[in-house]
């Protein structure tokens, strides 16, 4: 570490806080001080960090148009080699530059159904553990009959309803992973809603919504970040499953589970276009999970085992 | 403790009325539950862009027999009067007619069922078998090589997609190798000598005494049965170790070892016979969980059960039979959490004293 860089270190590290804004930078660079200390969550880490560069710069790094194939005579089904690492599939398309293209699916599908099922599931979990009583009896009663449910079946279900496709499928999938957040929103919920600081601001008159938004909610959601981290990698097997049954992105877009699909037909002579593809899910989606279990570690010291 | 324990203090007639309390609240909780996820259904099949008349008369009825069908259907009385008579139909076992195969979805269900159940079973039995022992040998060498070897072993199951690698182990194990038999649950030479009873192909085939087909059915089985299994032990064996580590902390088992107890006694009968309740929950739940791995299991390797007829009628817009089977699923799961409820206050006498 360079000597310039020691006066912002020491300003992160400082005890004494001089404003809020020090004090959240200061936990985010601990929780990242620790983060770095566990091999295998920087190693997933590095992956994500990986998978969203790819996304990002997918147009420089694929040598190959993702939909439009190249000469059908002569590149169709080519085993991987220099010019084509991945090999090409049955519509003479380089795989490789399909399944950069396919990262930024991925990360579409998993940053959409985190920003719809987290808030949610706040929000049901946080209301039902703060109002207790009836509203909390009847919230987790349909939380308990989405949870009753295989996460998959209900997301099939619903996308037979909504029709095929991507959008439809992030629907789907973030209406059946809201559940488990709203579990632990309210069982966090539970046991900080008669704490001192809590009566302290209802006492000066502050109403339910903006203790449970400005008080109830940011204690919750180091847990529920964690939790939907560990999910994550759920989430990318789930839309890679819809696209393997064709409920997910239709073709020709480059979905990876969509892409395991195509390659099915010709597994026993062509292996590399069904293969290269699920490579792809699997390392990203180790890379979630590695993550997960290391900011677990790092944020819940309770659960370590 | 301060709260008086009410079983000691009531007697016979008092335990009794715990029971039956607490079996009303846990009744009721499963109907509310079931009920949801009938309206669930209900609610999936109200908003499909199909129209469900349409579909019966075609489109080239006339618009008088349409509108006959329309009010046969009960499709202009109140959605809560609709709903009340799909309750009706669903009590009764009318689940409609499935489009595709033209039979009534409830012996379509019946039909594909068995292969479904007899697949899960030899998954979660693969599943149970090699998770509890990789589980307690991992708690027991924690930190060492072993366990490392298992939590990798628990991360490739949790991070690659099923579908792919049923994919995989086709080519490898069926393509290249030979060492099972392909995709199907027997070969069409052996289907129609063995006379289905049970529809569990095992135990149909071994019944009859006709081992060449019971070896055929081995060989397909395989295959999907250790994949599927392989999916549960990585769970089974995770929950394993975290529950025998909590065990092996106690104290009764540092008193054990005081008194000389053999270490293989302590883990195999002390530490175990604790960890086993919590366990027999985890076994009934992802024995739940395989419902949804046969989904695309069954997909890939062109298993007649219910997750291909799921999927097959999926890909045809074929709304009862998608909806019947995600019912039938949806108990199943159900019944299951029930059943793991049931268990763990069965076995723990700490859970069944706290009313």
């Amino acid at each position: 570490m360079s000597t310039a860089a020691m006066p912002t270190r020491q300003w992160l590290l400082t005890d004494q806080p001089a404003s809020r804004r020090q004090a959240r930078f200061g936990q985010a660079y601990r929780i990242w001080l620790a983060l770095r200390a566990n091999r295998l969550a920087m190693v997933g880490f590095w992956i994500i960090a990986g998978l969203v560069a790819v996304a990002i710069l997918a147009p420089l790094i694929a040598p190959y148009d993702p939909v439009i194939g190249g000469d059908l005579r002569t590149v169709r089904l080519l085993p991987p080699s220099w010019s084509h690492p991945m090999g090409t599939d049955d519509q003479a398309r380089d795989i490789f530059s399909r399944v950069c293209y396919g990262a930024r699916l991925t990360l579409m599908v998993v940053a959409l159904v985190a920003v719809i099922a987290t808030p949610i599931g706040l929000l049901v979990g946080t209301t039902a553990g703060y109002f207790g009583g009836w509203v909390d009896t009847v919230l987790m009663r349909v939380t308990d009959i989405f949870l009753a449910f295989p996460r998959l079946i209900l997301a099939l279900a619903f996308v037979a309803a909504l029709g095929p496709g991507i959008e439809n499928a992030i629907i789907a999938i973030a209406i059946t992973s809201w559940p488990p957040y709203a579990r632990l929103a309210r069982a966090e919920t539970l046991t900080i809603r008669d704490a001192d600081f809590i009566n302290a601001i209802r006492l000066q008159g502050a109403s339910a919504p903006r203790i449970i938004w400005g008080h109830v909610v940011p204690l919750c959601l180091s847990s529920v970040i964690v939790r939907v981290t560990l999910d994550m990698a759920g989430i990318i097997l789930t839309a890679a499953g819809l696209g393997f049954l064709g409920l997910g992105a239709q073709p020709p877009q480059p979905e990876w589970g969509a892409m395991i699909a195509s390659g099915r037909r010709f597994l026993i002579d062509f292996w590399w276009v069904a293969t290269m593809p699920g490579i792809a899910i699997f390392v990203v989606s180790l890379g979630f999970n590695l993550l997960g279990d290391g900011l677990r570690d790092v944020l819940d010291p309770k659960a370590r085992k | 403790m301060p709260v008086a324990n009410p079983t000691v203090g009531g007697g016979r007639s008092g335990a009794l009325l715990i029971w039956i309390k607490r079996g009303g609240t846990l009744l009721l909780s499963v109907a509310v539950t079931f009920l949801g996820l009938l309206l669930i259904t209900f609610v999936i099949g109200r908003v499909i862009p199909v129209d469900p008349v349409l579909a019966v008369v075609g489109d080239r009825a006339s618009q008088s027999t349409y509108d006959k069908m329309f009010i046969e259907m009960g499709l202009d009385k109140p959605l809560w009067q609709q709903f009340w008579i799909y309750l009706q139909k669903i009590a009764a076992g009318d689940f409609g007619n499935s489009f595709l195969t033209k039979k009534p979805v409830i012996e379509d269900l019946a039909r594909v069922f068995p292969a479904t159940l007899e697949l899960a079973t030899v998954s979660i039995l693969i599943g149970t078998l090699a998770g509890v022992p990789l589980g307690i040998m991992s708690a027991v060498k924690a930190g060492k090589f072993a366990d490392q070897l298992v939590r990798v072993l628990g991360l490739v199951g949790y991070s690659a997609p099923i579908f792919w690698l049923g994919l995989l182990g086709l080519l490898v194990f069926y393509a290249n190798l030979g060492w099972v038999a392909g995709p199907g649950r027997i070969d069409i030479g052996f289907e129609y000598s063995v006379t289905q009873t049970t529809g569990l192909l095992l135990i149909d085939s071994a019944m009859q005494g006709q081992w060449d087909a019971f070896r055929n059915v081995v060989a397909h089985l395989a295959l999907p049965s250790m994949l599927l299994g392989y999916y549960s032990m990585a769970y089974i064996s995770r929950m394993t170790r975290s529950f025998m580590l909590a065990e092996l902390a106690q104290e009764y088992v540092i008193t054990a070892r005081v008194k000389g107890v053999p270490e293989w006694r302590i883990i195999w009968v002390h530490a175990l016979r604790n960890a086993a309740v919590p366990l027999v929950t985890v076994i009934a739940l992802s024995y739940a969980n395989l419902l949804e791995g046969s989904v695309l299991t069954e997909t890939v390797f062109a298993w007649p059960g219910l997750g291909m007829y799921l999927t097959n009628t999926l890909q045809n817009a074929d709304m009862n039979a998608v909806l019947g089977g995600t019912l039938v699923i949806g108990s199943i799961f159900i019944g299951l959490n029930l059943l793991s409820d049931l268990l763990y206050t069965l076995l723990d006498p700490r859970v069944r004293r706290r009313a």
